[in-house]
This record gives structure tokens, sequence and C-alpha cells, in this order.
């Protein structure tokens, strides 16, 4: 792990029960319940649909890597960003937390893992290697 | 309404300078709106509208028509990111079919190697998810090089004949930031910044700008200049929308290429000279197959070899250089791709890199992040006698 320093993210009217899930260990995303379709980042709309009907749903915090880079300079280096695929459907753009960055593939099982940002602030998705 | 030949671009003018330290941003537009005024044959007398993108100093235009002195009856702060002057072009074409104005300047200026310029656009909805991640265009382009390799079997040898490309026509370029010709050797042994992209992937950082005078018709042919029509222009944006269907190996340019080929009635193949937005080697390779020049996943083979170089590829490319080896004023390309591209149709490039008989040339770009939300603007350029 980088000790690259993490902003805090901010809750607002739209993401505080993501954040408030965030902080006891639970990765929530949105779907509608008009076209059934998961969304992330969560929005009060869906944007596959434009209903107002969306609702927050628990993951089991587990998917894919659909791809990653691994940043090699500058402040915090290295560290890896990636797209992850949830296997309840959306991909999130995130980082991986790794030993090892050069084992890191595309296809690969990660899970989620929880960082810590600030203190009094909610903690951010990050994934790790599954059993690793 | 079509935009074929609604409007001709009658001055370019790149700024000479990649390293500023004793002018302000102001001054660097200025002197370019200067430039491609002079280069037209027009004053800032005639100008009636005025473009600049959301990067300009102060209040956008409302600070710089009052700097410039300018007396207009039209603007417009569309931003698109870095391909936003290939985008003004065509609004300006826009506003001129309509009526809004006659001689629209089109400005850009910025100082990123002297001053620190903020990026960063607070409050956008998907900040808390993503501040912290880290992401650069670095990692962005990166994760685009990554899948495409992945789906497509795309090499770091194929990503590297870009820049090697860009630099045999850099070398020719006085003005070009890095004018030495480089080998796919050099590109995969400069240092690593981002998997799968090493330095000599990335393009230049420089101060500097750059203005384009866009006219109406009947100004255009008043104008001792070459006739450079607008034929056809297409924008697009994409994002991750949510999450689902996400494909980083295809970009913006699938929907703004398609839309400026069939408002110009022309294909690919058509095309003379390409000027491809360069921010990164795999920018290129990707929008090369989504305007069609070669098809999804063969864009490593289309660049190897060559290809791009002019006089012995089949499709030239970037002739000054390209963002990769000569110019990315304030990190936004988009300006120096029309330039070039009006070069070349008036015959006006360099010697050495200028491909004969140019009449119809693509200037196209991407703004924004590639892997994450981006747009795309492409303009279909034809010199007419």
């Amino acid at each position: 792990m980088s000790d690259r320093k993490l902003p805090a993210p901010q809750p607002n009217a739209e993401t505080e029960t993501f954040w408030d899930a965030a902080s006891n260990g639970v990765l929530k995303i949105k779907r509608c319940g008009d076209c059934n379709q998961a969304h992330y980042y969560p929005r009060a709309i869906c944007p596959h649909c434009g209903s107002a009907k969306t609702e927050w749903i628990d993951t089991a915090g587990n998917g894919e890597i659909y791809s990653v880079s691994v940043m090699r300079r500058g402040e915090g280096a290295p560290f890896a960003v990636a797209y992850v695929t949830l296997d309840e459907g959306p991909a999130m753009l995130t980082n991986i937390v790794a030993d090892d960055f050069d084992s890191l593939a595309i296809g690969q099982r990660v899970e989620v893992v929880f960082t810590p940002t600030e203190d009094g602030a909610p903690p951010v998705p990050m994934f790790t290697p599954r059993g690793g | 309404m079509s935009l074929r030949n609604a409007a001709y671009i009658a001055g370019a003018f790149e700024h000479p300078t990649r390293l500023a330290p004793d002018k302000t941003t102001p001054q660097l537009h200025a002197e370019c709106a200067a430039g491609a005024l002079a280069d037209a044959g027009l004053s800032i007398e005639d100008v009636d509208g005025y473009f600049c993108a959301t990067d300009a100093p102060g209040f956008g235009p409302i600070s710089m028509v009052d700097y410039l002195g300018l007396r207009v009856r039209h603007t417009d702060s569309t931003e698109m990111g870095g391909c936003t002057y290939i985008q003004h072009v065509a609004h300006a074409a826009e506003a001129i079919a309509a009526g809004k104005c006659k001689v629209a300047l089109i400005t850009l200026a910025g100082r990123p190697r002297s001053e620190n310029v903020m990026r960063f656009r607070p409050g956008a909805p998907e900040q808390a998810f993503e501040q912290w991640i880290g992401l650069t265009n670095h990692t962005s382009y990166g994760m685009c090089a990554v899948r495409h390799m992945h789906e497509f079997g795309t090499t770091s040898e194929q990503l590297a004949w870009i820049k090697v490309a860009a630099s045999h026509h850099a070398q020719h370029n006085e003005h070009a930031m890095l004018p030495k010709v480089v080998s796919v050797e050099d590109v995969l042994e400069s240092p690593m910044i981002a998997d799968p992209l090493h330095r000599l992937d990335c393009c230049v950082t420089t101060d500097g700008g750059g203005a384009l005078v866009v006219v109406a018709p009947e100004i255009a042919k008043t104008l001792n200049r070459p006739l450079i029509a607008l034929r056809g222009a297409g924008e697009a944006t994409k994002g991750p929308s949510g999450g689902l269907g996400l494909d980083l190996t295809v970009s913006a340019a699938a929907r703004s290429g398609p839309a400026a080929f069939a408002e110009a009635g022309v294909t690919p193949a058509d095309i003379k000279y390409a000027s491809i937005y360069d921010s990164f080697t795999i920018t290129v390779l990707i929008q090369l197959e989504d305007l069609g020049f070669c098809a999804k996943g063969e864009g490593g083979k289309f660049v190897a070899d060559g290809n791009l170089i002019s006089g012995t590829g089949k499709l030239p490319f970037n002739t000054d250089g390209g963002g990769l080896c000569n110019n990315h004023p304030m990190f936004r390309g988009g300006i120096t791709k029309v330039i070039e591209a009006v070069r070349q149709l008036r015959g006006e490039a360099h010697p050495a890199v200028q491909v004969p008989n140019c009449d119809l040339a693509v200037a196209t770009g991407i703004g924004g992040s590639l892997g994450a939300r981006h747009g795309a603007a492409t303009v279909i350029l034809e010199r007419q006698s």
C-alpha cells in the first residue's frame, strides 16, 4: 500500500446512504425499480432510463478486474487504478490494493476493502485480489 | 441544415513559443488572435464572433472580448477539453449559417510550464467516488491501452510506431519541442509512466496557443487565401454511464467521426491527410479505428512499420510533429490539429512532409479523459478552387 494521501469523500443528499454503509463495511449501489438495471456511482435518477424510482441494494463486494494501469511515477507511486466489474453488474473506477502490482491482470477476481481516508470521514471502496 | 460549405477557415496561427515565462496568458491569446487575423488578411474590427473555452482567463468571453478589444454580436464558450477547438470550427459554422456572425475568431493559450494551472474541476457529480483514486490521464489512457492489448493483441511496439512517425515529422519543424527522430526501441526503453505507457508514449507539455478565423463564404471569396471549406462535422461524448456495457476500446470518435464523414459525403479512403489528436499513442490508435481507417482491433497493424509517415506511409498524420513531439499548449491539442490540416490543404506544410495535391483532410480529437468521461470532435476540411 502506498502512502498516498486520500482526500475524504464529501457525502451529499444523493450519496450519504452510500457513505454511511461504507463506514459499516458494506458496498451499496443503486438499482432502478422501473428498468431493473443497477448503476454506479449512485444517483437519485436512474442514468439508464431516467426514472426516480432508484433504490439502494447491498452488493457482496465481489467482482473482477476489467482493466488496470499501475502509476509508476510521481507522488504516492506505485498505485493501481482499475475498473472492477461487480458481480451485480456495474463497473466502478477504483484502486487495487496489492503487494505485487505486476501480478494484477484483467479477469482477476477481487473483493472490496474499505480504506481509511481522514479521521472522522468515511473510508473509500478499494479492491484487493481474493485470497491474496 | 448541413454545414457543408457553410463556412471557411481563412486564418490559422500557431504561436511559435513553447515556453513563455515572460508573457501572460491573455497576452498569448492576443498574439494568437493577431497572428490568425493577419494570416486571413482581416483585422480585429472585422471580428463579430468570438470563441474560447472555459480555460480562458477570467470569465470566458466576457473577460476576453473586453481584453482583446473586440466588438462582437456572438460568443461561444463550449467546452470539450482538448478537442474543443475542432468543435468550435463547427459551432462557428453553425453560427455563421444562422446569420449570427460572419467572422468568428477562436483562440486558445496557456502556460502550464510557467505557472500552476488548475485542471481539477470541483463539484463534478462523480467527485466523491473518484477524487481519491489518483486517476490521471496517464492511468486513464493506460487502462484503455491495457484493455486494447487484452482484446486485440495490440503491442507496445505497435504503439511506439505512432511516436516514431510523429518524430519523423517533427524533425522538420523548427518550433517542435522534441525535434529528434526516435526509434521503436527508444520509446520502449523510456521510463514506464503508467502501464503500458512509456514516457515517449505521452505528449509534450507546452506553453503557447493558437487561433483560427472562420468566415462566411462571401467573406472567404474576397480574401486572397486558398479556400478551405468545412465539409462535415460531428461531435459526441462518452462516459461509464452508470457502469453497464463499459468498453474502453471504443471512443466517442466512433460517433463523431461517422457523423462528420456522412455530412461530408466522403469516406476515410478519400482522406489525403489526417490530424489525429495524440495526447498519447493509444489515443491515435483508437481514433483511427473509430473513424474507420481500419477495423476495430486492427489499429496496431495499421500504424506499424511507418504507415503514418508522410511520403512513405499510406496515411500521413500530424505532419507538424503533433502533440507527441511538437506542441500541446495548455494540455489542449485541438487547435494545432486544425492548424496543420489547414497548412496541408493550402500546400503550406513543410516541403519535406507536404502531402501532394492535398485537397481533403480530417481533423479529429478527444477531450477529457478517454478512460472515464470524454468528448470527441471531428471535422472534414476541403480545399476548393
